[in-house]
């Protein structure tokens, strides 16, 4: 007799945890060919509000870590990815990339994050600087995290582009609520579920499903959010997002126009966008 | 980010504090007005030569220290910013966009040394159109204006070593909104690195102050700057909304008030503009108990004394370690009576005009609503001049968290003064508004000021000192005071349009 498979039951991650929706909601995920591979929670409104709090909550404790410190959290996500990269490499397999291509996007995903991992505790040695002041001052710039980053996580590539996101937003300090992949829901719980036990302190990274057109606007009106990146979002969106995100004057990252190639998307000035420069003077004297 | 405030207010006794005047007095010594010539009426500056306005409309400029009109200056309609993005787009197409980056460096040289050599002139024109003191406009405004083209010409061949990796090229046309209390200097850390990297500029000054900027434009034709690269319109809001909503426009830059700023985000939406904002404060001035309280003091009154309060960082809430609140006060009161307000272009002077009547509305409304609100308010003896606008200095004590004179910027000489009793306390409060400017914190303690200076929200601090600028630092905010960079190697990034 054939043994029946245990099949995974897919919730948010909010506050290091993975509660359903408050709304009781699921929606079928497809895969590529149409047929229905899982039910995932349709995050909703209130969901979001509660993934804002448990970033909020958990933002100064994050920041306050060293750059070291935040720098192996990172490399120990990469870690958990590359250990389970089988369960990546079909959860990607789903939006239609044949094994080759599923397999090229886990690995990139985990270089990615070995990347980011590595300017942790060096990306405010290149974005911050002395200044030379005409009088008898120190005076110090240094890159600070803005603090909630919503992140609109990109509908294709749902490993690497989600990945190439959450990755510069949080090695600075940040915390982070991202909405995942409508269409491709799976490979971002699959991640929650890596990040859940690589020591990402809980609240740092919260990952809410469902259709995005009920939380976008929500994320973008947020006055606890202080900025969005819309790096990934369709380009459509783009417009009610930055009226709603001028409400708390919120930082909004533009998707670059065209498409994305997701293999080169790195670079410190993704760090950088996600960062605030604070300045300090001290008199020099006796 | 923010917490309720639930705390009572602060009232810790205070005792009659002994006022004693010097007695000291000055004769006046008034800077003369004969280096500048003010022309009875001002076209816009378009393409590189005065230009009349289509609308056919003027509007009178005053001296606000005398009410007396100095000039009247073209109002720009639709077809003028659109006459004057043109000529901005074929600048940037043409001349200045063609320009080797070791040209255009010199360009800004030689209106730094051009500036240096007439900063007496522009410093008694800024004096006589905002009604800043000419100490200040003379000592500051103008030679940082001069130092900021200097520091930022210096960049514009370098901009590849600036930001490694990154496309340095311009964005293009870049319309400016400037406000009017620190008009010259204001145009300085607007223009000088959009020119240093390439752009073209579209600039409205302050409905209120648009003499300097209209005396800097004849000065770029005298520096030879290509006609285009820098086009001057005139006007009050509404110009500044056709600026900065024009469609030929590719990048906004604005230094303002958060409501105004809210609003250009809002209009901006989904047009691919690039925005910088450079918004309110209300910045908290932190006096712990092992400060120097003599340098501490000198360090309040310049927070918010300096140019009448109608400054964007200025330390508006003062936050006093308890044990140390009585002392401060006694002192700061009598440092009150010594502050000289008058004649702005007395060199004596240390406080000077209100910029306009709107304004002073504006502070009278919020400090009576400062009074009804049950703050206790303290004004030295000071016998104000008849005419022009004028607001003494001004200090509330027993202020709480949610008073409004705690919460919203006033943008006068009016300070607003709280107790804390422990650091965790001064930073609890000294964050508790939506902006992010400026902080300030006195103590002797070198790892306190490093712990303060990691927690307070803001984009500057400044650390046993107070309201000190130079175009090598760069200045913005967290928050509701707006996002970019002005000054230093980083207020050269918001004006390249490679990320």
């Amino acid at each position: 007799m054939s043994r029946l498979q245990v099949r995974k039951t897919y919730k948010l991650y909010i506050g290091g945890d993975f509660p359903r929706s408050e709304s009781g909601r699921t929606f079928p995920a497809l895969d590529h060919k149409g047929e229905v591979v899982a039910r995932m929670a349709a995050g909703t409104r209130k969901d979001l509000r509660m993934a804002v709090r448990a970033a909020r909550r958990a933002q100064p404790g994050w920041a306050a870590r060293t750059g070291y410190n935040r720098g192996q959290i990172l490399y120990r996500i990469a870690e958990m990815v590359e250990d389970r990269a089988e369960a990546f490499g079909a959860a990607v397999r789903l939006s239609g990339a044949g094994a080759a291509r599923a397999r090229r996007e886990v690995a990139r995903a985990v270089d990615r994050l070995v990347w980011y991992a590595g300017w942790a505790d060096k990306f405010a040695q290149v974005m911050g600087n002395l200044n030379p002041v005409s009088g008898p001052f120190f005076n110090i710039s240094v890159p600070e995290p803005t603090g909630v980053v919503g992140i609109i996580a990109a509908e294709e590539s749902p490993l690497l582009g989600l990945v190439s996101r959450v990755a510069p937003v949080i090695v600075s300090g940040n915390t982070t609520v991202v909405l995942a992949s409508e269409r491709w829901p799976s490979p971002s719980i699959t991640l929650a579920e890596a990040m859940a036990t690589a020591d990402v302190p809980d609240g740092v990274v919260n990952i809410l499903t469902g259709p995005k057109a009920g939380m976008v606007p929500f994320l973008a009106s947020h006055l606890d959010v202080n900025a969005v990146d819309a790096f990934g979002a369709e380009p459509a969106m783009l417009r009610d997002i930055e009226q709603e995100a001028a409400a708390g004057v919120k930082r909004v990252v533009r998707p670059p126009g065209g498409d994305i190639d997701w293999a080169e998307a790195q670079s410190p000035y993704a760090i950088a966008a996600f960062t605030e420069i604070k300045t300090v003077w001290h008199p020099k004297g006796l | 980010m923010s917490t309720p405030d639930t705390t009572t207010p602060d009232k810790p006794a205070t005792t009659t504090p002994e006022i004693v005047p010097t007695g000291l007095d000055y004769v006046a010594s008034i800077e003369s007005t004969d280096p500048v010539n003010i022309d009875p009426s001002y076209d816009l500056w378009i393409d590189g030569a005065p230009t009349e306005p289509a609308t056919n409309r003027y509007f009178p400029t005053i001296n606000p220290a005398t009410e007396e009109p100095l000039s009247r200056v073209a109002e720009a309609g639709p077809k003028d910013v659109d006459r004057a993005v043109a000529a901005a787009r074929k600048a940037y197409e043409g001349a200045w966009g063609r320009m080797p980056a070791n040209e255009r460096a010199k360009y800004l040289y030689r209106i730094a040394r051009m500036l240096q050599e007439r900063s007496r002139e522009f410093a008694v024109l800024e004096t006589l159109d905002g009604g800043k003191p000419i100490r200040e406009s003379r000592d500051i405004d103008l030679p940082l204006a001069a130092a900021h083209f200097f520091y930022c010409a210096g960049w514009a061949d370098k901009l590849d070593f600036a930001f490694p990796g990154l496309d340095t090229s311009p964005v293009g046309v870049v319309g400016q909104v400037i406000p009017w209390n620190f008009p010259m200097l204001m145009i300085a850390w607007k223009v000088a690195p959009a020119l240093a990297t390439g752009n073209t500029v579209v600039l409205k000054p302050a409905e209120t102050t648009p003499l300097s900027a209209l005396a800097f434009a004849r000065l770029t034709a005298e520096a030879g700057l290509p006609p285009g690269t820098l086009n001057i319109v005139t006007g009050d809001g509404t110009t500044g909304a056709e600026v900065v909503d024009h469609p030929g426009v590719d990048k906004v830059a604005f230094t303002g008030s958060t409501a105004v700023g809210k609003q250009i985000q809002r209009n901006l939406a989904g047009t691919g503009k690039r925005l910088t904002l450079e918004l309110g404060g209300k910045a908290p001035h932190i006096i712990f108990d092992d400060a120097p309280l003599d340098q501490a003091i000198e360090g309040i009154i310049n927070g918010i004394f300096f140019n009448q309060g109608h400054v964007c960082c200025a330390g508006s809430r003062l936050l006093v370690q308890e044990s140390v609140f009585d002392n401060l006060m006694d002192r700061l009161r009598l440092r009150l009576t010594h502050l000289r307000v008058g004649d702005p272009l007395d060199k004596n002077t240390d406080v000077g005009a209100i910029n306009s009547r709107a304004q002073l509305d504006r502070i009278t409304d919020l400090v009576d609503i400062g009074v009804a609100e049950g703050a206790d308010m303290y004004q030295p003896p000071c016998a104000l001049p008849e005419r022009g606008f004028w607001f003494a200095p001004t200090l509330f004590t027993g202020v709480s968290q949610s008073h409004r004179i705690a919460q919203e910027e006033i943008f006068g000489p009016v300070l607003s003064i709280m107790t804390f009793r422990t650091p965790a306390e001064a930073v609890e409060k000294a964050n508790n508004t939506p902006y992010g400017l400026s902080a300030g914190v006195w103590t002797s303690k070198g790892s306190r000021i490093l712990w303060m200076a990691d927690r307070l929200a803001a984009g500057v601090v400044w650390a046993n000192t107070y309201n000190k600028f130079d175009p090598a630092s760069p200045f913005g905010g967290f928050q509701e005071s707006g996002f970019g960079r002005e000054g230093g190697r980083h207020g050269l990034l918001p004006y390249l349009g490679g990320h």
